[in-house]
């Protein structure tokens, strides 16, 4: 497995330049222990040649010493010393890969009893989901769960990975089965709206990272130009303008002596100097001066940037405070219905339960005012009258705060309509919330 | 219609300016680790667009292992100067002193470890309550599982397998009194999304990360460059070479690699081409399997 400088290496390197206008692709994998997940990633990260020298040799004496009979390129994605003794994955960890089309982040979540907590934790920040299942098993109840989660943390690009082909003789009605019958359970959920199928063979490298002979049934993309190609653009909220200031900035310097600015980073719709705005809770209205950098001043600030924005008026505005738009304001109110997904291992949720809230820049505190109900994240039906909630339950909560939020629907935007919960007294993060 | 296409390295940026900002308003007293590598200055940078036109709200510190570069230093206090920002300097000298670190013997003696103890002493003396840190995610397996808001107890420790959930951008900065938190702004960038923010942005580096000419030891599968701190043994021959470093740390266990790279696009084009992670020339890492893993929960960076 030793490899001399790739030709398609260097020629990407030529085209550096272009790396620039890359954009980034945050994914997230599912499979249940066995399904391949590991070696999926190794295969993506080795094929793709994003693997090192020394990574490579520290993988095959590992293989060596475990007795394996090929490079096991699971092991690529090895991190911490309990995992490699256990040969399971503890944590969520972060893999890092790209080609001259694009960057991609992998929020690797490992596939055992903390799998909800996990996979909830990747979601939160991915665009796009990969759910493999092994092509021998089909569809089976952890298949849904990984679905419904998907569904539930508003990921809009799904991959289906029917996995180890090889094993079912890359049989397209072994396929085609497994493909309906996901089919027929994601008709039910309604944030994924692209979903793509791919027969593959992680640990043969089949319709990985090019199109395999052995499927010649099969028209469609291999997963890496999947990955390159699918268009995400439109996964932020461009429309409601929504900026939650996170800090303020006072030079108090003679160069800069009136200088007020509001630090934090857009959280939906545009923002151009001269746009009216209202700062809420306060409601008072003002213009936007000037959008500020450190490399010079913008015409207009979206969805993900960090700026600072100046107003015309010398108004109170601290952290905490959200700068929107006059004729489309967020919600405001101390009470919220929320899906939850519990976290803790040691506590459970209890009704009249107080937590603190982190929402947007704001923190304020929180009590549960009500369960409504849980969700059996397998057959998706609800359970009512449950008076607790453990670790990796998921379910519909009533919440009242301290202070109003200014909060969207999570449908609408990911930014303003999610929150945690984090206990009094050991400050552990206990849930995340999605605002309905 | 208008495309609001945002690039990896702007995301990446928008995003370190967040848990900068974020540090600076959930803790009360944070300090920012400054080494004089590029994660470092890329951070410190970042740092300054943060808060611009505003100096820094956190002072920075160098924990010197007294082993350094002095390239480095030079650097070092220019930036610092340019940025009228504050600078600490924890010595790893002093602790030896002190007697509160034990210098390591033989040829392979490093101060790498003991920097652990001076960092940890000084947040403790400081009353630091965050530290940023320029580590990547990228860099090594244990650092994959690090968050951005990094958790240690009241004795610095880190405890990979109870770590706080991270969704979204949403940060939990709460701790008990004694405990504090390590922060990680670049932790999604890699090696090369550092080097090419570098040369988007014009950032001066020290020259230690262009080739030059210098005199070299090969130990341990590097280039370890002669200096004052380590013992030629009497098998090793110094050789000159056309050398450049690609991380900057403690001299003793720092290797060079051979490259005729003079300039950041020369840079650029090796690092796409590596066959060798960054620290794969890091003799500290090469100790044992997990010697990162196991200094990081003593309390290292």
């Amino acid at each position: 497995m030793t490899e001399t400088i790739n030709p398609e290496n260097a020629a990407s390197a030529e085209e550096t330049g272009s790396y620039h206008d890359m954009d980034l692709l945050r994914f997230t994998t599912a499979g249940s222990v066995d399904d391949g997940k590991s070696t999926l990633i190794g295969r993506l990260l080795y094929d793709s040649k994003n693997t090192f020298d020394d990574q490579m040799e520290a993988v095959e004496r590992s293989s060596r010493q475990r007795g394996d009979e090929n490079v096991n390129l699971a092991l690529l994605t090895d991190g911490l010393r309990a995992e490699r003794e256990q040969g399971i994955t503890i944590d969520v960890a972060y893999r890092y890969f790209a080609t001259p089309k694009r960057k991609f982040i992998i929020a690797d979540t490992p596939g055992h009893i903390q799998y909800t907590r996990n996979m909830v934790t990747g979601a939160s920040t991915a665009n796009l989901a990969i759910i493999l299942v092994d092509a021998r098993h089909g569809v089976i109840e952890q298949t849904c769960r990984h679905a419904f989660i998907a569904d539930l943390l508003r990921i809009r690009h799904v991959v289906l990975a029917v996995n180890k082909m090889d094993l079912v003789d890359y049989s397209e009605t072994v396929f085609n089965d497994i493909v309906e019958q996901f089919q027929q359970f994601a008709s039910r959920l309604d944030n994924i709206v692209d979903l793509t199928a791919i027969p593959i063979s992680a640990l043969n490298g089949d319709n990985v990272v090019n199109k395999s002979s052995n499927t010649p049934w099969y028209h469609g993309p291999d997963l890496l130009y999947h990955l390159e190609h699918v268009y995400i653009g439109s996964d932020y909220n461009h429309v409601d303008a929504r900026f939650p200031v996170q800090w303020v900035i006072r030079p108090h310097s003679n160069e800069h002596h009136d200088f007020r600015g509001y630090a934090g980073r857009v959280a939906g719709g545009v923002f151009k100097p001269g746009d009216d705005v209202v700062i809420q809770p306060s409601g008072f209205s003002s213009k936007i001066r000037s959008i500020e950098t450190f490399s010079g001043p913008l015409e207009e600030a979206y969805a993900p940037l960090s700026v600072t924005v100046t107003l015309e008026d010398n108004i109170d505005v601290s952290r905490g405070d959200m700068i929107v738009k006059p004729n489309n304001p967020p919600n405001k109110g101390q009470d919220i219905e929320a899906m939850i997904c519990w976290f803790s291992e040691t506590k459970k949720l209890h009704p009249r339960g107080r937590y603190y809230l982190r929402h947007t820049t704001k923190e304020v505190k929180a009590i549960v005012s009500e369960i409504r109900y849980k969700v059996n994240i397998n057959t998706l039906h609800k359970i009512e009258d449950s008076p607790e909630f453990g670790l990796n339950e998921i379910g519909r909560v009533c919440i009242r705060t301290s202070a109003p939020l200014l909060y969207d629907s999570y449908r609408r935007n990911r930014s303003t309509g999610s929150f945690i919960l984090i206990d009094e007294q050991t400050n552990e993060t206990v849930a995340a919330g999605m605002i309905r | 219609m208008h495309s609001y296409t945002v690039n990896h390295l702007e995301q990446l940026e928008a995003e370190a300016i967040f848990v900068l900002r974020e540090t600076a308003a959930q803790f009360e007293k944070p300090v920012l680790l400054f080494s004089g590598g590029k994660d470092s200055i890329v951070m410190a940078h970042l740092a300054r667009k943060a808060f611009h036109p505003a100096r820094l709200p956190f002072p920075l510190m160098h924990v010197d292992t007294g082993h350094n570069f002095p390239e480095t230093i030079v650097y070092r206090d220019k930036f610092v100067d340019e940025a009228r920002a504050e600078l600490i300097v924890a010595s790893v000298q002093e602790s030896i002193d002190k007697g509160r670190v034990v210098e390591e013997k033989g040829p392979n003696a490093s101060r790498n470890a003991l920097q652990t103890v001076t960092l940890l002493d000084a947040v403790e003396a400081n009353q630091f309550d965050a530290a940023l840190g320029g580590a990547r995610r990228d860099e090594e397996k244990a650092r994959a599982k690090e968050r951005f808001f990094s958790h240690r107890d009241d004795f610095g420790q880190w405890d990979p397998k109870n770590q706080r959930p991270e969704l979204w951008n949403l940060f939990n900065g709460r701790k008990h009194h004694g405990e504090h938190f390590r922060v990680f702004p670049l932790s999604n960038w890699t090696e090369m999304d550092v080097w090419q923010y570098i040369r988007k942005e014009e950032i001066e580096l020290p020259s230690l990360y262009f080739a030059h000419e210098r005199e070299v030891i090969s130990r341990g599968g590097t280039w370890l460059a002669v200096t004052e701190f380590i013992t030629v043994a009497a098998d090793e021959t110094p050789v000159n070479k056309q050398v450049r470093f690609r991380t900057i740390g403690d001299a003793t266990c720092t290797g060079a690699v051979e490259s005729g790279a003079d300039s950041l696009d020369a840079i650029i084009h090796e690092v796409a081409i590596a066959r060798q992670t960054e620290r794969g020339t890091r003799a500290d890492d090469k100790r044992s399997e997990t010697a990162m893993e196991d200094r990081k929960k003593e309390g290292y960076f």
